[in-house]
């Protein structure tokens, strides 16, 4: 059952193991998830089903998207994401998706999430660039480097690499295990850090890799 | 913090350690797990700092072992630690003692600290009543959480 989860990361905190180890851990809310569309190969040539998280009082949603949850008679939803696959349509629409139907403690996971927004970053944050020496008359600090040769190419390679927007992009971490679980509230703890910010909303699935 | 996550640290919160503080002389007895085995074993020493707050804490025990500073740290509420005993306590102007690491033998110890029984018998209580309400402003939130809960199932359906 490949089947995923949506979440919202909480924040970071620590439990100790059965042998007392201290293991860092992120709380992910990950439910509950509603099956608010299914997709299927006649109509939409792929299997998937679309799932709903955080929900949202009606007055805050348009009544075409309000129409699209009355029609799965799920309640609406602020975070909407499909999850592919075949195994996907034994789901029913406007079922009610907890953590525990999904994953067992020990589970492997991949989370994805958006990325901290950095701005305009320099080569140094951005490129993991090092920067040059401090002294000696330097005066080469924190630059970007050459853009390259002269008569040949004539031009700037593509991805040189050069200050520019960083972060609020797309990360998966792959490969995290689950700790624990608390069904009641929905929480995962996954072993790691998670991308992105608190209260940042998550995709976790089974890891790929 | 969000409170699901105070929750989460509230249930570790161990309200079973007595009241210390730098300049204490400590008995910390640690479980050890060899293979099958598991055994006590007590390390003591002086406790040269206390830091971080809640599940965070820790605290640094320095002892002389064979001529030799030794220091080992203690998360507060590790379950690993069976017990902590206060054995001295010194008297002491500084929250961090790192300074007693650059010193040897007579010039490292400290003077005890002599309090009156009833004072001692108050900053025990203070400190135990500081590791509850520790532990109550954690659980707080535990009675409301799934009356929320139930509010918010009351209005989907």
């Amino acid at each position: 059952m490949p089947l995923g989860l949506l979440g919202k990361k909480l924040g970071m905190t620590q439990i100790f193991d059965e042998s007392g180890s201290m293991i860092p851990v992120t709380v992910i809310l990950a439910g509950p998830n509603f099956v608010v569309q299914k997709r299927n190969i006649e109509r939409d040539g792929y299997e998937a089903v679309q799932l709903g998280f955080d929900e949202r009082p009606e007055r805050n949603v348009n009544k075409p998207d309000l129409g699209n949850f009355r029609k799965a008679d799920a309640p609406p939803c602020y975070f909407l994401r499909e999850f592919r696959g075949a195994e996907t349509q034994t789901y029913e629409v406007g079922q009610k998706i907890g953590v525990c139907d999904v994953f067992e403690d020990g589970d492997r996971i991949d989370v994805i999430g958006t990325s901290k927004g950095r701005g305009f970053a320099s080569v140094r944050k951005r490129h993991n660039s090092r920067p040059g020496p401090k002294s000696h008359g330097s005066m080469y600090h924190n630059r970007p480097g050459s853009g390259g040769a002269s008569s040949y190419p004539s031009r700037t390679w593509k991805g040189k690499h050069n200050p520019g927007h960083h972060g609020t992009e797309r990360v998966t971490a792959q490969n995290l295990r689950i700790v624990k679980r608390d069904p009641e509230k929905n929480i995962l703890f996954v072993r790691g850090s998670v991308p992105g910010a608190n209260n940042g909303y998550v995709m976790i699935r089974k890891h790929a890799k | 913090m969000h409170p699901l996550i105070r929750e989460a640290e509230a249930a570790q919160l161990r309200t079973d350690r007595p009241y210390f503080r730098p300049g204490d002389t400590v008995r910390v007895s640690v479980r050890i797990i060899e293979g099958n085995k598991e055994r006590i074993q007590n390390y003591e020493g002086i406790v040269i700092a206390r830091r971080g707050s809640g599940l965070r804490e820790t605290f640094t025990v320095r002892r002389m072992s064979f001529n030799v500073g030794m220091e080992r740290i203690f998360p507060l509420h590790g379950p690993r630690i069976e017990d902590i005993k206060v054995i001295r306590r010194g008297r002491v102007r500084r929250a961090k003692l790192y300074y007693l690491r650059d010193l040897r033998g007579r010039k490292a110890r400290l003077t005890e600290r002599r309090v009156s029984a009833s004072k001692l018998e108050a900053e025990a209580n203070a400190g135990q009543a500081a590791l509850q309400a520790q532990a109550a402003l954690y659980e707080a939130p535990v009675a409301e959480a799934p009356a929320e809960d139930a509010a918010a199932e009351a209005k989907s359906e």
